[in-house]
């Protein structure tokens, strides 16, 4: 009763800096999540036609995220151009642990199609880059979507740990919560990470679905 | 690119002493030897087993496989010296799981090759209906639906349709009605062999049933690992001297009154 109570008072009192630091916390993960999109859903096309390429990209992209995220963020710090303290080392951070999902799941949408269906467009004279574009694409569309919601997921909560590299966030809250021992605190970041995911989490799972071809 | 070609009356497909191997380890021969004419109209049956090499045959004569000895000329030009995409579209082609695209509506599934050949949409879309009515679904009923909601049997109707779409003079068929119940699988046979004598295309069907090689073939040809051992008309053909037309001919006996 008192924390919840305690909890309560501390979220209306500081409201404005909780929402605030909730739209840094959504920009990171924007920004994160498009720049993972661009990167991913093209090099999952690209390996489609390149087999040679597809072992190693999604090696790669499996080993980022192996790495536990707060030594993915320490690691960045020293690098030159892409790392340092703030917010674009943890954008760079969050777009190598998104690229797994999304990549994957292009890739796995775009080679699950009915051999038939390819066939028949084989067939009837589509070109290669038209099965592409107006078959395989848009039948994958659904695949690629469930791994761009499960990478929006991840980045959410990865996000909070953005904040100790100096990236803003509802991590502050977080990590200035547990330094304090504030369960106020911690829930004032917490929470609307936890309701940014469900919210995200969805809206994309009502795209995917109006999506899905059966 | 052979863009357009003088269609040859006679010989509108010619394989030249062709085979076909797969590259792989054991350098399987698919194919040996063959040496066929088709000419303009005939409906010709390949028949075999299951690994005959029928299959392999007919993606011979779109060019989705390239021979790997002698050759295949399609109205006058080898397989290799067509543009493979103007060749395809020029040839129809339905395969046993018709292979309709789940994301088209029907009418945008029959309307694919004059879509990719740029028709304009008022003679696209009366020429999607003139097909659907040719294969007998009601335009009206079946032009919006996606190829989930129809029956196998209804979706083999509109994989003719697409093939048939651009007026091609040749139809290229692999087992159209092999995954059909047998009711179905009568009806449509009996209305194919129909639309066919109506149509005056070339057809080549790939088929392991004897019965349908008797009702739609105006010459069966009999593959036996990669080899044809026998050519005859459907009248002919049951009289033929040879082991694997008994075979068929005894698959025949063995199902009476059964079209598989």
């Amino acid at each position: 009763m008192n924390l919840q109570s305690g909890a309560w008072t501390f979220f209306v009192e500081h409201r404005d800096e909780i929402f605030g630091a909730t739209l840094d916390h959504l920009t990171l993960v924007v920004i994160a999540m498009i720049i993972a999109i661009l990167i991913g859903v093209p090099l999952g096309m690209f390996i489609v036609q390149r087999p040679a390429l597809r072992a190693i990209a999604l090696g790669v992209a499996s080993i980022f995220q192996t790495i536990p995220s707060l030594a993915l963020f320490g690691f960045l710090i020293p690098i030159p151009f892409i790392g340092g303290i703030g917010k674009r080392t943890a954008i760079v951070a969050l777009v190598l642990y998104a690229l797994l999902p999304i990549l994957r799941n292009t890739y796995v949408g775009l080679t699950g199609i009915d051999p038939a269906v390819l066939e028949a467009a084989e067939a009837m004279g589509m070109t290669r880059a038209q099965i592409l574009f107006r078959v395989r694409f848009p039948l994958a569309l659904a695949v690629i979507l469930a791994g761009i919601r499960t990478a929006t997921i991840i980045t959410i909560g990865v996000a909070t740990i953005a904040a100790a590299i100096g990236a803003g966030g509802l991590g502050t809250f977080i990590f200035r919560g547990v330094a304090l021992v504030s369960d106020s605190l911690i829930l004032a970041g917490a929470i609307p990470a936890a309701l940014l995911a469900l919210l995200a989490d969805f809206l994309l799972g009502l795209v995917e679905r109006k999506l899905r071809v059966s | 690119m052979n863009t357009k070609l003088v269609l040859s009356a006679k010989k509108n497909i010619e394989f030249r002493d062709v085979s076909f191997h797969i590259n792989d380890i054991l350098s399987r021969l698919v194919l040996s030897g063959i040496t066929l004419e088709i000419p303009q109209g005939e409906t010709l049956v390949l028949l075999g087993r299951s690994g005959s090499g029928k299959t392999t045959l007919l993606k011979l004569i779109n060019g989705m496989l390239l021979p790997t000895k002698g050759e295949i000329l399609v109205q006058g030009a080898s397989t290799r010296d067509w543009d493979p995409i103007r060749l395809r579209r020029g040839i129809g082609y339905v395969i046993q799981d018709a292979g309709l695209f789940p994301h088209f509506t029907v009418a945008e599934n029959v309307a694919l090759v004059p879509t990719l050949e740029n028709w304009d949409a008022s003679r696209t879309a009366a020429r999607v209906g003139e097909l659907l009515t040719l294969v007998g679904l009601d335009p009206s009923e079946f032009a919006d639906r996606h190829p989930r909601q129809l029956s196998g049997g209804q979706r083999q109707r509109v994989g003719v349709a697409r093939a048939l779409a651009a007026d091609p003079p040749i139809l290229l068929m692999d087992e159209p009605f092999g995954a059909l119940d047998p009711v179905t699988r009568a009806e449509l046979q009996r209305e194919f062999a129909a639309l066919a004598r109506r149509l005056g295309k070339t057809i080549v069907f790939v088929t392991h049933d004897l019965r349908e090689a008797l009702l739609l073939a105006s010459r069966i040809v009999l593959l036996e690992s990669g080899r044809i051992v026998a050519s005859a008309s459907p009248q002919e053909f049951l009289h033929l001297d040879h082991a694997e037309v008994h075979a068929f001919a005894a698959s025949l006996d063995m199902t009476p009154g059964a079209s598989a």
